[in-house]
This record gives structure tokens, C-alpha cells and sequence, in this order.
């Protein structure tokens, strides 16, 4: 579903992505990790163009992300993103937050963008919260509104960027159950995270990444058992040990 | 001289009126027609597109460039010719005025554009919002609310610059003054009251942008 193929990068002389390469499948879990300043965030968003690429294409469901020609913004609308800041729209309520992009998207009715919106933001249970503005909420909350947002699209494939590392550590989990839930039905998910828990939970497929390079992409089980790269090794003892 | 005799201020309170009146509505004009042209320079600036970028940095400059004064004439002489009848007084220098505060409130306007972090760009681009839906729904709300002080703070010295609408002999506050001054004698008076009025309003207008960088936190 989501094919990325010698996918490089540069910032000026800064090389952020270097030929980068793997396929994620319809309702597969793909976590990304690595030590900061990997190119994982980079990755996640040149998937749905929101950072261009010099080298190398990235196929959605088989159109081009890194064509010129590709209507971008209507490709992006079947992606959902989650951000490490939450993003949420600080002028706006909950529900005009949920509505918005359902609304001048893809053209619903107040009553239907509305009802959808109730219904998902019911499901992270929220639904007392909805006429707030983000501000009014704690970060785990806010979290939880932004996954909605993308979910309100009814998107085919789902991007997380750190969605965890803003948060106050017990705010953690209440997102991270949110994920879960996602993945045991079938979502497809690219994960940027630092959550080993998570991953084991409930990734297919472990992506490491170092210096803009995939260094490991392997199912979850053998990336935890035996990883085969003396940096994946190092990272896993730093990250596991305390 | 004789003693103050502010006698002469309640007897020509329907005169002074008035020319309080066309300053201000000047000044609300000028505010709302600057802001909105504004805005259109500040996206120009912004769009990425080379020649319409140029141009609007182009105009903006050259009329940060030019005292105000100069522009009031310009408008006063040109506008006449260009569309080949006279427009009056009022209307040239209404037009003055938005297209020379126009060219400062981008600037203040561009800034807050870019007070908004790229994020919010970035999460309406996810959901397929286009470039001119980010803007319009994201961008501009957020930046408009951070900006809120200055652009009063701006209203309140073009409030003062309306002053300069004598130049085209139009009768604003001040020009009426000034006339009752010299014809009834009343100088000092006159000229302390003026001073008075405008405090008032431009140190309540600093009122309200203090109360509402209060309200901001900032």
C-alpha cells in the first residue's frame, strides 16, 4: 500500500535521507525508531508530501507522491497525520476542529461531518469535552482530539509522528491505548516512536533507522531478539536498560 | 492677554463635531480598507511566486519610502487624472490613506503570518485542506488574533495622521480648530482642548491594546 523506493534527501550539503527503501502493506504496523536526528520524522512526512524528496519516488495505494503532476492535497486527505505537538486548531473547538477538513474536503454536510465527529470523539471518550477549545485539555487529551481529526477523514493508511514524546509520562498510555485499538482493527500504521512497549504490543514489522539510512527493517519479534546491526544492538540496550 | 475663556469651545461644539466626525471615519475607513489590501500585499509577499512577491515589496517600499503628506497630494492631483473627473477631497484622501497604511499593515501582517507555526500549516495539509483553505481557516484567524495590538496601535497613529488632511483642505478636528482659533481669537484654548481631545482617544485606544495584551499573556 505505501511503497518507498531509494528515497533520498538532502537539506543543502545535509544528507537527512539516504536511499531509503521498504513496502508497508494493507493493515500492517510499521514502527520507525532510532536516536534523534535519524531521518525518521523526515520519512514519515515525505510519505505524504509534506517534505519533498530529490531522489527516489513514494507510491500511496500507487500514485505518486513525489510526482509533480499528483493532485497532492487530494492524496493527503486519504492519509491521516498525528503530530508530536498535537497541532490541534487553538481557534477553534473540538468539533469545528473534527468538521473542518470533512466539511471543505471532502464536501460532508454539517449534519454528517458533525455526527462523525460525536461518534469518534465518543470512542476516546471525550464526548463532554467536544464544544471545548484545545487549550482547555491536557496534552493526552489533545492527542487523542488529533487522532480523531485524521480518523474523521476515514483515511486508508495512518502517520504518527512521536505522538507520545510531548506528553507528560502519564499521559502516555491513555494514547497509546487509542493506537492499540486502531491497530487491532486493521489500520495501517507507520509509527515513529520511542515506545518499545508499543512495538512489541503490536508492530509486524520493526524499521531502524541511523544517519538518514535504514539500517534494519525486520518483523518485530527478531528486531527484539537478535538484531543483526551493531547500532540497532546499542540503541536497544540504551533505550531497554533502566 | 486675557484670561482663558473656554466659553468659545461650547459655542462651537456642532463645528467641532463634525470635524471630529470626518476624523474618525476616516480613520475607520482607512483602518479597514488598509487592513484588507494589507492582508492581499502580505499573501502576495508570502505566495512563493516570484514577480507577484517582487511587486508587492516593490510597493511597499517605495511607499514606506515617501512621506505621508506627499502620498495625500499624489492621491489629491493623480486620482483626478487617471480616472478623468474629480473625486473630492474626502474620497482622495480616503484612498490615500488606505493605500499608504495598506502598505505598513503588511508588513505587520506578513509578521503575524509568520508568527504561526509551520505545524498548523503542516496538520491542515494533512487532512487535504489546499494552500488557500490553510490561509483562509488556519493561518489568518491565528495570525489576526496575535496581531490584534498593533493593528489598534496602528489605528491610533493613523488617528493622529488624519491631522494631515488640512493639505486638501478637508475639515477634520483639527482643521476646525485651528479655524475657530484664529477667527474667534482663542488660540491658546483652542489648541489646548484639540490637545486634550486627541489624548483622550489615543491614550484609551493605548487602554484597550494594554487590556488586551493582558488578555493575550503577553
Amino acid at each position: 500500500m505505501i511503497n518507498i523506493s531509494d528515497v533520498s534527501k538532502w537539506y543543502g550539503d545535509f544528507q537527512v535521507l539516504n536511499s531509503c527503501s521498504t513496502n508497508i502493506e494493507k493493515g500492517e504496523v510499521v514502527v520507525i525508531c532510532g536516536p534523534s536526528g535519524s531521518g525518521k520524522s523526515t520519512l514519515i512526512k515525505c510519505v505524504n508530501g509534506l517534505e519533498d524528496v530529490q531522489e527516489g519516488t513514494i507510491h500511496v495505494e500507487g500514485i505518486p507522491v513525489t510526482s509533480k503532476r499528483t493532485n497532492l492535497t487530494k492524496l493527503r486527505s486519504r492519509i491521516g497525520m498525528v503530530f508530536q505537538h498535537f497541532e490541534l486548531y487553538p481557534h477553534m473547538t473540538i468539533r469545528e476542529n473534527l468538521c473542518l477538513a470533512q466539511q471543505k474536503v471532502l464536501k460532508r454536510s454539517r449534519d454528517e461531518a458533525n455526527s462523525k465527529a460525536e461518534m469518534l470523539i465518543n470512542r476516546v471518550g471525550l464526548l463532554e469535552h467536544i464544544e471545548k477549545h484545545p487549550g482547555q485539555l491536557s496534552g493526552g487529551q489533545q492527542q487523542r482530539v488529533a487522532i480523531c481529526r485524521a480518523l474523521a477523514m476515514d483515511p486508508v493508511a495512518m502517520l504518527f509522528d512521536e505522538p507520545t514524546s510531548a506528553l507528560d509520562p502519564e499521559m502516555i498510555n491513555e494514547v497509546l491505548d487509542v493506537m492499540i485499538e486502531l491497530a487491532r482493527d486493521g489500520m495501517t500504521m507507520m509509527v515513529v516512536t520511542h515506545e518499545m512497549g508499543f512495538a512489541r504490543k503490536v508492530a509486524d514489522r520493526v524499521v531502524f533507522m541511523d544517519n538518514g539510512s535504514i539500517v534494519e527493517d525486520r518483523p518485530t519479534n527478531e528486531f527484539f531478539t537478535d538484531p543483526e546491526s551493531e547500532r540497532a544492538r546499542d540503541f536497544l540496550s540504551k533505550i531497554l536498560d533502566h | 492677554m486675557s484670561s482663558f475663556d473656554f466659553g468659545v469651545i461650547s459655542e462651537n461644539i456642532p463645528f467641532l463635531w463634525q470635524g471630529l466626525k470626518l476624523s474618525l471615519w476616516l480613520t475607520v475607513l482607512s483602518v479597514i480598507g488598509g487592513i484588507a489590501i494589507g492582508t492581499i500585499l502580505a499573501l502576495m509577499r508570502l505566495s512563493g511566486m516570484r514577480s507577484v512577491a517582487l511587486f508587492a515589496a516593490g510597493y511597499v517600499n517605495l511607499i514606506r519610502s515617501i512621506p505621508l503628506i506627499l502620498v495625500i497630494f499624489w492621491f489629491f492631483f493623480l486620482v483626478p487624472l487617471v480616472i478623468g473627473r474629480p473625486i473630492g477631497s474626502f474620497y482622495s484622501a480616503l484612498i490615500a490613506f488606505v493605500m499608504f497604511e495598506a502598505a505598513y499593515y503588511s508588513e505587520i501582517i506578513r509578521a503575524g503570518i509568520q508568527s504561526v507555526k509551520k505545524g498548523q500549516i503542516h496538520a491542515g495539509q494533512a487532512t487535504g485542506l489546499n494552500y488557500w483553505q490553510v490561509q483562509f481557516y488556519i493561518v489568518l484567524p491565528q495570525a489576526f488574533r496575535n496581531m490584534i495590538p498593533i493593528l489598534v496601535t496602528q489605528g491610533i497613529i493613523l488617528f493622529q495622521d488624519t491631522s494631515l488632511v488640512f493639505v486638501v483642505s478637508l475639515r477634520d478636528f483639527m482643521t476646525v480648530s485651528s479655524i475657530i482659533a484664529r477667527t474667534e481669537g482663542r488660540l491658546a484654548e483652542m489648541y489646548v482642548f484639540a490637545a486634550f481631545i486627541y489624548f483622550v482617544i489615543c491614550f484609551s485606544g493605548s487602554l484597550v491594546v494594554r487590556n488586551l495584551q493582558k488578555a493575550q499573556g503577553t
